[in-house]
């Protein structure tokens, strides 16, 4: 899993050194920045951040052999990923409405980009911490070696990690 | 919730596809042979088409303002020659010996991850049947194999192909790093009891290097072609220069991955060659450590060198300066190789068989290839030569020289090994020397051409002095070339029903592949034996003067507590 959260991070690699060209390049930036909604955001990546925590203490609970508390924090997890998207989703549409889009400019292009992949590996993420808790709920690990579990948490954790680069360099950037 | 489908569980090695449930057994395998095999079957199946396209391209260039093909028609062939042979030939070609041999030469009965393994066949297929699709869809991409921007905005190119072209690489991409993902978990976690990291067979590491490099180089790529695909279907500007984009940006992520993807495709064969010289020379390879070490250092060498592919872009002196430099550098570990080759050689008593021989050419033609490739290095060279035949002759001595060379070695090597029979030494002696003189003289003259100015992918010249002589000189070669393929093909057809029968180790190897049965039951391997040295097979042949004991006590003291 490591090795596939490490391929993962080459493909984010070459996203955001796009994003940084594209954005500082002729004055877009300027133009543009007064549409992203910082404190908005950053409320949805305190959402995300602290599903990070919640996954961890999952992890912690199945090493205590609590089953319910393991339970309980997965599905935390996921419903602190669900509010992130929900506030992703929401962001989009009022920067359509604005007529802000994709093929607005470069920076839309590379902020939708950007942002979009992410988003999208956050679903991804849901889904697959979604079916490990139904497997969980259905009996079908048996040992406490819960490598699907561990592998998840991982590539959730990846996620959360790619998210405060991202949010660093598009939001926290724009202010400097 | 249970599925109810039956899936038949392969009895014999190879499963007849004619029998019963024989296609079944194929479609639905996760055997790590089976799989293997596919890749290589595949690599065969796309090489017609690729060897197909080249044809016609030499009989449109065989003389002077010829019609045989019009321009439009020319630009299709040569893009898809050109993704076509790197994409679905050479990589699954690589790909399939790796599948089917590293968990053989680390004495493991399956990959890590079996399933895993199935889905990057399947889906590196569907991204190579996409690309063909394309032919259906109003014409295959036109572009060239890298697809520089703008040209390949929408702009420019409004059918279909670029679109196709560009679902077809992010598949296979995708394919390529889930099969990386693979071998590096394989090596890690599979090789059987006593094998160190430091005594792996040469192959199995250059493919476990390699697959970082893979890890690394891929998701760039795939990047890459998502911000052109959303360039071409929702507009957006990445590339585009009009509106704020950059097709420099496009230059720099293609070549990002495309320059590491030259080793992706050449140290796997280089991992070949490490396999069948020292086998055939009947000594050890030599210089172990070196080669060993020389593959990282072309790993992570490989990812600071692309920009030598845009000399011609105008980034600067001091831009220039650093990638020359670097590009120079990255020779040293390639050139160290073909030194340990070399010195394998000497004082061995080298057996010239069929897979000796390609084995041989490989040092030869890559050391050709190379030594042009240190010349584009310097800046003005590159900027006389850059988009001339010159680079042509490069790319086909680094990827048929290498690689495809490498290839038909592994092919004679291992065939014994896959199918239980060995190729025809006789045919394969007439393969060898028709592919060796048909290459050489189909590609070399390219170093003149390229030279007298003659420019890449136009799809005809003017009758200068020379031009017609050297091109109808490179297509009688081609020709002579495609029977070389003709007879290989003849020669799998003929040995797999008359071939001598192999036995388990036809050729005296010294690693675990060659100690299981020929071809491998479905459970390669009943019981291995404590591996204590890089070649396990001859401690088992000559208990008498076994290599751990010679190798330093350090290390015979590790292996044996264990």
């Amino acid at each position: 899993m490591f090795f596939f959260v490490g391929s993962e991070s080459f493909f984010f690699l070459a996203l955001i050194i796009s994003y940084i060209y594209f954005s500082h390049t002729g004055g877009v930036l300027s133009e543009s920045s007064h549409y992203l909604d910082i404190k908005r955001t950053g409320i949805f990546t305190i959402a995300l951040l602290s599903s990070s925590i919640t996954i961890f203490l999952a992890d912690v609970s199945l090493k205590r052999l609590n089953r319910k508390a393991h339970r309980i924090w997965l599905a935390a997890t996921i419903i602190l990923g669900l509010i992130f998207i929900l506030g992703q989703t929401t962001e989009y549409l009022k920067l359509y409405k604005l007529n802000f889009t994709i093929s607005k400019n470069v920076f839309g292009s590379a902020f939708f980009t950007l942002t979009g992949f992410h988003g999208l590996h956050v679903l991804i993420g849901i889904l697959v911490l979604l079916i490990v808790l139904i497997m969980i709920n259905n009996g079908k690990f048996k040992t406490i070696e819960h490598t699907a579990f561990r592998s998840a948490a991982i590539y959730w954790h990846f996620v959360d990690a790619v998210w405060i680069v991202v949010f660093s360099v598009v939001y926290l950037g724009a202010l400097i | 919730m249970k599925l109810n489908i039956h899936i038949p569980e392969p009895t014999k090695p190879i499963p007849d596809i004619r029998t019963g449930e024989g296609l079944l057994q194929w479609l639905s395998t996760v055997d790590h042979k089976l799989i293997g095999i596919m890749y290589l079957c595949t690599a065969l199946l796309f090489f017609v088409l690729g060897f197909g396209e080249a044809l016609m391209m030499r009989i449109q260039l065989m003389r002077p303002l010829n019609n045989f093909l019009s321009p439009e028609a020319y630009n299709q062939l040569f893009t898809t020659h050109g993704t076509n042979m790197i994409f679905l030939v050479l990589t699954p070609m690589l790909l399939g010996f790796a599948t089917y041999s590293l968990p053989l030469m680390i004495g493991a009965n399956e990959m890590a991850f079996p399933r895993l393994n199935a889905f990057s066949y399947w889906i590196f297929l569907l991204g190579g049947l996409i690309l063909y699709a394309s032919f259906f869809a109003g014409g295959m991409p036109n572009v060239g194999w890298f697809s520089y921007a703008p040209l390949s905005e929408r702009f420019f190119s409004s059918t279909k192909g670029v679109d196709y072209w560009v679902i077809s690489l992010l598949l296979m991409g995708i394919g390529s790093v889930g099969a990386a993902l693979n071998f590096v978990v394989t090596t890690l976690t599979m090789r059987t009891k006593g094998i160190l990291m430091n005594q792996l067979p040469l192959f199995v590491w250059m493919v476990f290097v390699n697959s970082f490099l893979i890890l690394a180089a891929f998701p760039v790529l795939n990047a890459a072609l998502f911000m052109i695909l959303i360039d071409r279907q929702f507009d957006a500007h990445f590339f585009v220069s009009a509106t704020g984009g950059s097709p420099v940006m496009w230059q720099h992520l293609f070549w990002g991955f495309g320059h590491p993807e030259v080793y992706i495709l050449a140290l796997p064969a280089f991992g070949m060659v490490s396999e069948v010289i020292p086998v055939f020379s009947r000594k050890p390879i030599f210089g172990y450590e070196f080669i060993a070490a020389s593959s990282v250092a072309i790993m992570l060498l490989s990812f600071g060198v692309w920009a030598h592919h845009m000399f011609a872009v105008g980034l600067g002196t001091t831009f220039n300066a650093f990638f020359a430099a670097s590009s120079m550098l990255i020779a040293v570990p390639t050139g160290i190789k073909i030194f340990n080759w070399i010195a394998t050689m000497w004082g061995g008593s080298v057996q010239l068989k069929t897979a000796m021989l390609f084995a041989l050419a490989l040092v030869v033609n890559f050391t050709i290839g190379g030594l042009s490739g240190v010349g584009f290095s310097l800046v003005p060279v590159d900027w006389r030569l850059t988009d001339t035949y010159f680079v042509v002759a490069h790319i086909h001595y680094v990827l048929i020289g290498g690689s495809l060379t490498g290839g038909f070695a592994a092919a004679y090597y291992w065939f014994p090994k896959i199918t239980g029979r060995m190729l025809s030494e006789k045919i394969g002696k007439w393969h060898f020397w028709l592919y060796f003189i048909g290459f050489n003289c189909t590609f070399f003259v390219f170093h003149f051409l390229g030279l007298l100015g003659m420019p890449r992918r136009v799809y005809t010249y003017p009758d200068l002095p020379y031009l017609g002589t050297l091109n109808l000189f490179s297509t009688i070669s081609a020709c002579v070339f495609g029977i070389s393929f003709i007879l290989f093909f003849w020669n799998i057809f003929y040995s797999l029903r008359h071939g001598k029968i192999a036995g388990n180790n036809p050729w005296n190897a010294w690693t675990l592949e060659w100690l299981t049965s020929s071809p491998p039951q479905q459970k390669n391997f009943e019981k291995v034996p404590l591996v204590r040295s890089r070649r396990p097979l001859w401690d088992m042949l000559h208990p008498e003067d076994p290599d751990w004991k010679r190798e330093n006590k350090n290390k015979i003291k590790k292996t044996g507590n264990e």
